[in-house]
C-alpha cells in the first residue's frame, strides 16, 4: 500500500518535471527564434542602407552626368557648367599626395615589420599609426592650416596635398606592416644566407612577395582620401575655376560638392549630384580592384 | 682577375643599408613626430582662447563671433549627443550582423554579405551627407517624425524629447546617419572577435543542448567581451570624428534651448566646416582650434581604449584556449 502510493507519487513528480521541462525548452526555443529572427533582421538593415544609397545616387547622379560635365568649369549659379576643375583638382592633389605619403608610409611599414619589430619605437609607432588612422581628418586639416597655410598666409593646393598625403601615411603603413608580416621568414633566411644585404632582401626579396597587399593598401588609401572633404576645407579650400597653379587654392571634387550641395540653386545641386555619382564609382570601384587583388594571394 | 672591386662594392653596400634602415627609422619617427606635432600645433593655435576662458570654456554655451565671446558647450554636447544616439542604434543591429555573419549565414552568403557591409564603411562621408540632407531627411520627417510627435504630444519627458520642428534635420538625424556609417566599423570588429572563440568551447555548449541564442550570448559574448568593446569604442571614436555627413544633417544652430532631438544643433566637426575658413585670426579662430584639441582629445582617449581592450583579447586568446 506505501509502496504503491510512493511509486505513483513519484510518477506524478516525473510527469510534473517533464512538464516543466518541456515548457522551458519551448521558451528557450522561443527566445533562440526570435533572437535569430532579430539578427536577420539587422542583417536585412545593414544591406537596405546599402542599397538605397547606392540606388538614389545612381538616379539622381545619372541624370547629371553629360559631356559638358568634364570639359566645363563649375558655372555661377542657375548656368549651364560642369566640374571640370573640380574632377581636375582632386585628380591632382590625390595622385600627388599618394606620390608623397606611399613611399614614407611603406619606409615606415618595413622598419616595423623588419627592423626589431618588438622593440619600443616599433610598439609606440604602431599605436600612434592606430590612433591616426581613426582620428578626426578635419584635425589633421586644422593641423595642416597652422603648420602651413596660416605661415605662408594663402590657401593653396599644396597644403592640401599635405594634408590626404598625412591621411594617406597610417593607412599604407598599417598594410604593409601586415602584408611583411605574411612573409615566411623563410625567404628572408634564405636571401640572408647567400650574404645578400638587408636592404637588397627587403626591396627585392619581402616587399616583392608582399606586393599585391602593398598594393592593396595604396590602392585604399587612394579610395580614403579621394573622398575626404574635411581636411581640405581650410587648406586647398576651393576655386570656381580652372587652376593648374598649385600655389593657389584648387578646386576638389568633395568639397565643390558639399558647397554646391548645401546651395539653393538647382543646377548646383544637380552638379553635386553627379559629382557624388562619380565619387562613390570611384571610391567603390577602387575598394573592390582592392579586393580582387588580395583574394588572388 | 682585379680584386678591387669587391671590397668597395661591399664597403657602399654597407652604406646603403644604413642608409635604408636609416630611412626606415626616420619614418617610423616621423609617424611619432606627426602625432606630436598636431598635439602642438592645436594647443599653441587654441592658446589664445585657452589662457582666456581656460577650462570653463568647455561649460560655457555662449558662442558670439559679434561680441567676440566664445564657449563651447553647444558644440560639444552635439557632439556627445549625435555620437550616443548612434551607439544606441548601432551596438545592437552591429551584434545583430556579427551573429549572423558567424552562425546563421550558409557559407556561400558570408563572404558577399560581408563585402557589403565592408563597402558601407568604404562609401565616402559626404555621400552620406547629401543623401542624408536630400533623401532620408525628408522621408524622417514624414513617416517618423511628425507621428512620433502626435503621440507623445503632451507626454511630459517624451514630449520634450520630440518637440521643435519635425524638419528632418537635426540631432536625431545626425544620430541616425552616424549609425549607419559605423555599423560596418563594429560589425566587422565584432565578427573577428567571434570567429576567434574556439571551436571547442562553442561546441561544448552545443553539445550540453545550448541553442544558437544561449551559445553566442553565454559563451562567445562573454569570451570575446574586451574585443567587443574595443569595436565599439572603435564606432564611437569614428561617430565623434565624422565631419561632413553630421554637417549636412544637424543644422549649424548654436542652440541648446531644449533637450529636443528633431531640434538642430552643431557639433564640433560641423562649427569647424562651416566657420572656420571665414573665421578671423585672433580669438574666433583659437575658440575652433579649441574645440578641434577638446575633439582630438576625446578621441585620443577612446581610440587607445579602444587599441587597449583589443589587444587585451589577443593577448587572452592565446592563454585561454
Amino acid at each position: 500500500m506505501n509502496t504503491a502510493t510512493s511509486t505513483g507519487q513519484r510518477l506524478i513528480d516525473a510527469a510534473e518535471l517533464a512538464e516543466t521541462r518541456r515548457v522551458r525548452f519551448a521558451a528557450r526555443k522561443r527566445v533562440n527564434t526570435v533572437a535569430l529572427a532579430l539578427s536577420l533582421a539587422a542583417m536585412a538593415f545593414g544591406v537596405f542602407w546599402l542599397v538605397w544609397i547606392l540606388w538614389e545616387t545612381l538616379r539622381l547622379g545619372l541624370g547629371g552626368l553629360s559631356y559638358t560635365l568634364f570639359t566645363e568649369s563649375t558655372p555661377p549659379p542657375n548656368e549651364a557648367g560642369g566640374l571640370a576643375n573640380a574632377i581636375f583638382g582632386s585628380f591632382v592633389m590625390v595622385s600627388l599626395a599618394t606620390f608623397v605619403g606611399t613611399p614614407i608610409g611603406i619606409m615606415a611599414g618595413v622598419y616595423l615589420a623588419e627592423y626589431d619589430p618588438r622593440g619600443w619605437l616599433a610598439s609606440v609607432t604602431r599605436f600612434v599609426n592606430d590612433i591616426l588612422l581613426s582620428a578626426p581628418s578635419i584635425v589633421i586639416g586644422l593641423f595642416v592650416y597652422a603648420v602651413i597655410v596660416s605661415r605662408f598666409k594663402s590657401y593653396s593646393a599644396y597644403a592640401g596635398i599635405v594634408a590626404l598625403a598625412l591621411i594617406v601615411i597610417p593607412v599604407v603603413i598599417r598594410t604593409t606592416e601586415n602584408m611583411l608580416m605574411l612573409v615566411p621568414s623563410g625567404l628572408r633566411e634564405a636571401a640572408y644566407a647567400l650574404g645578400t644585404p638587408k636592404w637588397k632582401v627587403i626591396t627585392t626579396i619581402t616587399l616583392r612577395a608582399a606586393r599585391a597587399g602593398v598594393i592593396t593598401g595604396v590602392l585604399l588609401a587612394v579610395a580614403r582620401i579621394a573622398g575626404e572633404t574635411a581636411p581640405l576645407l581650410f587648406t586647398a579650400l576651393s576655386n570656381q575655376f580652372w587652376n593648374g597653379d598649385l600655389g593657389k587654392p584648387m578646386a576638389s571634387l568633395p568639397v565643390t560638392i558639399f558647397k554646391f550641395a548645401m546651395s539653393p540653386y538647382e543646377n548646383w545641386q544637380q552638379l553635386a549630384w553627379a559629382g557624388v555619382f562619380l565619387i562613390t564609382v570611384a571610391v567603390l570601384g577602387l575598394n573592390i580592384l582592392a579586393r580582387v587583388l588580395t583574394r588572388q594571394k | 682577375m682585379n680584386p678591387s672591386p669587391a671590397p668597395r662594392s661591399r664597403l657602399s653596400g654597407a652604406v646603403v643599408d644604413r642608409l635604408f634602415g636609416w630611412a626606415a627609422r626616420g619614418a617610423a619617427l616621423l609617424t611619432l613626430a606627426l602625432l606630436i606635432g598636431i598635439l602642438g600645433s592645436l594647443i599653441a593655435g587654441a592658446w589664445p582662447a585657452i589662457e582666456k576662458y581656460g577650462l570653463t570654456f568647455l561649460v560655457r554655451s555662449v558662442w558670439d563671433p559679434v561680441q567676440n565671446d566664445y564657449g563651447g558647450l553647444v558644440m560639444i554636447y552635439g557632439t556627445l549627443a549625435t555620437s550616443f544616439i548612434a551607439l544606441l542604434i548601432a551596438v545592437p543591429v552591429s551584434f545583430g550582423i556579427a551573429l549572423f555573419l558567424t552562425e546563421l549565414s550558409p557559407s556561400w552568403l558570408k563572404r558577399p554579405l560581408g563585402t557589403a557591409i565592408e563597402l558601407l564603411a568604404a562609401v565616402p562621408s559626404i555621400v552620406y551627407g547629401m543623401w542624408g540632407l536630400m533623401v532620408f531627411g525628408p522621408i524622417l520627417a514624414t513617416y517618423v517624425q511628425q507621428p512620433l510627435q502626435k503621440m507623445f504630444n503632451g507626454v511630459p519627458l517624451l514630449g520634450t524629447f520630440v518637440s521643435g520642428p519635425p524638419v528632418g534635420i537635426g540631432i536625431l538625424s545626425a544620430g541616425i546617419i552616424l549609425a549607419i556609417m559605423i555599423i560596418p566599423f563594429i560589425a566587422s570588429v565584432m565578427r573577428d572577435v567571434f570567429e576567434v572563440t574556439p571551436p571547442l568551447l562553442k561546441e561544448s555548449a552545443y553539445g550540453l543542448g545550448s541553442t544558437t541564442w544561449e551559445v553566442v550570448f553565454k559563451v562567445v559574448l562573454p569570451f570575446t567581451k574586451t574585443g567587443v568593446l574595443g569595436g565599439i569604442m572603435l564606432g564611437l571614436g569614428r561617430a565623434l570624428g565624422e565631419t561632413m555627413a553630421v554637417t549636412f544633417v544637424i543644422g549649424n544652430m548654436n542652440q541648446l534651448n531644449s533637450l529636443s532631438v528633431f531640434e538642430a544643433a552643431n557639433s564640433i566637426t560641423s562649427a569647424l566646416a562651416n566657420e572656420f575658413a571665414e573665421a578671423g585670426e585672433g580669438l574666433h579662430q583659437a575658440s575652433l582650434i579649441y574645440l578641434g584639441l577638446v575633439l582630438f582629445f576625446i578621441t585620443f582617449v577612446v581610440l587607445s581604449l579602444s587599441k587597449l581592450l583589443l589587444a587585451r583579447l589577443k593577448k587572452n586568446e592565446g592563454a585561454k584556449s
